[in-house]
């Protein structure tokens, strides 16, 4: 608990969330990273499609994916996934 | 005070004047599985949605954790929700229960009152509500087919008090309410709308940082209810432990205003205090027993003997304070539960009845009855000898027995 948090009287009821998810960074619960060889991705999109937590996003403008490290949980799921192996679970 | 309005009798049993008071009541989404003794309840209604008389929609469901799932969601939209069960179905239900006071749902909920297998028992008894009366629901025990409608519409106007927000159990006991017909004073349709009303919504703060009226609407998108964890639920806990002593005057308000058209109130709403006044013996019970007791009080006061009744008619929130005052003279309390609290040294009612005397000098005997349990006929020479009892225990000053079993074969 910290300083910042409010008292029963100032909250609204029935744990209605004052914050988006968004503010939420859940990226920092990983302990593996997926990291991408470049080479070998044919950006088939299936890491887009299989990711979880949609932490995988697809920038057209770049005609490439781009991984959102603030929210990817590193679960290994894009990697379990990948049909060419570009994707392997890094420590850390 | 206004003039009581037209009403028409009506013969219904507790399940039909349940039914009736609901229909009534512009229930938006009922969402009920069939348990006995609450099955004529959700036929009812069923009639109606058929018969195109009431505009809710009715959701059949596979179980009773579902109802209340389904209701939970339907109340959150905003919308007036209803439904009934009973026994094994609420104890299906347990886990929701929680859920929906929780998210401070305002569902209104009929329990036909039954005992819990095994043995199986369809019988009338407490110890369906009473294993959940921690749940966070508001509980009504009705003595009558009468207050049986009266409260099933009350019930709509407490839980979504604004500075309520709570659900709400009405209880009327299996079989002995449930089944039996009396005759029921029922209130115009357009008397109980207005009475009801429609739901009012508090604004809360969501994610996005705006205000918005409490419900889930895509217009104004929020989360209800996810999750806090160590450092806020806790607060939010208290909000409800709050909102339950708020229910206390409200409850007592909207039993007043529903005295003003309909002529008829049950005691301040809380409690009823039958000859209390210079009382010096005096039980207490929920439910129809009471209509028994009245009786029983009645007589022995013909006799001579100081004898009254309290009926708690609000068991949640527990109204100390009431409870207390009128049982200011008392000298003996006999406390009957019709449940039984295994291992818990007496019933659920009895303790809590016991507790609140403990700061109170000089305070009465308080001694238990458990009674009735499976739906055990309870005749009024055993429930007069509860009475002989208390006189007793005045006379030596002694109570020998705390706990006792009546109508039980030894």
């Amino acid at each position: 608990m910290t300083g910042h948090d409010k008292g029963w009287k100032e909250i609204a009821p029935a744990g209605v969330c004052s914050k988006s998810s968004i503010s939420f960074l859940t990226g920092d619960w990983k302990t593996y990273t997926p990291v991408r060889d470049l080479e070998k991705c044919t950006r088939c999109l299936l890491c887009v499609l299989f990711c979880p937590d949609g932490a995988i996003h697809w920038k057209p403008d770049k005609g490439d994916i781009e991984f959102d490290y603030s929210f990817c949980k590193g679960c290994g799921i894009c990697a379990n996934e990948c049909p060419t192996k570009a994707i392997t679970m890094k420590l850390g | 005070m206004k003039s009581v309005v037209k009403q028409e009798r009506m013969a219904l049993s507790g399940d039909e004047a349940v039914a009736y008071a609901a229909k009534q009541s512009d229930v938006d989404v009922v969402a009920a599985y069939p348990i006995t003794p609450q099955t004529i309840i959700v036929e009812k209604f069923s009639e109606y949605v058929a018969n195109g008389e009431v505009e809710t929609e009715f959701v059949c469901v596979e179980s009773e954790h579902s109802a209340l799932t389904a209701c939970l969601a339907a109340s959150a939209t905003g919308a007036r929700t209803f439904t009934a069960t009973a026994s094994a179905g609420l104890a299906l239900m347990h886990e929701m229960l929680f859920v929906t006071s929780g998210c401070r749902a305002p569902v209104v909920m009929a329990i036909a009152n039954r005992a819990l297998s095994a043995p199986i028992n369809i019988h009338g008894d407490h110890s369906d509500s009473m294993a959940q009366r921690d749940s966070g629901w508001i509980q009504m025990y009705a003595e009558n087919a009468q207050e049986v409608y009266d409260s099933i519409i009350q019930a709509f106007r407490i839980a979504e008090d604004l500075n309520v927000l709570l659900p709400v159990m009405v209880g009327l006991d299996g079989f002995t309410l449930s089944h039996t017909l009396e005759n029921v004073e029922a209130l115009t349709d357009d008397v109980v709308k207005q009475f009801v009303g429609t739901r009012q919504f508090p604004d809360v703060l969501t994610h996005e940082g705006t205000t918005a009226p409490f419900k889930l609407d895509p217009e104004n998108p929020m989360t209800i209810g996810p999750l806090a964890l160590q450092n806020y639920y806790f607060e939010f806990k208290r909000q409800q432990e709050e909102a339950m002593a708020n229910s206390l005057s409200v409850i007592q308000k909207v039993n007043s205003e529903y005295a003003e058209i309909s002529g008829r109130s049950y005691g301040n709403g809380l409690i009823e205090a039958y000859c209390l006044e210079d009382a010096e013996v005096a039980a207490v019970c929920l439910g129809s027993t009471a209509g028994t007791m009245k009786t029983i009080v009645d007589g022995l006061r013909q006799e001579g003997i100081k004898a009254g009744l309290l009926r708690l008619r609000t068991f949640r929130p527990l109204p100390v304070e009431e409870i207390r005052s009128a049982l200011g003279n008392v000298k003996a309390v006999a406390v009957m539960d019709r449940c039984i609290s295994f291992g818990g040294n007496g019933g659920p009612v009895f303790h809590e009845m016991r507790h609140m005397f403990y700061d109170v000098n000089p305070h009465p005997y308080v001694v238990n009855y458990i009674y009735g349990l499976g739906g055990r006929d309870t005749s009024p020479t055993e429930l007069r000898s509860i009475y002989e009892d208390l006189q007793r225990i005045l006379k030596t000053r002694r109570v020998e027995t705390p706990i006792q079993y009546l109508g039980l074969r030894e």
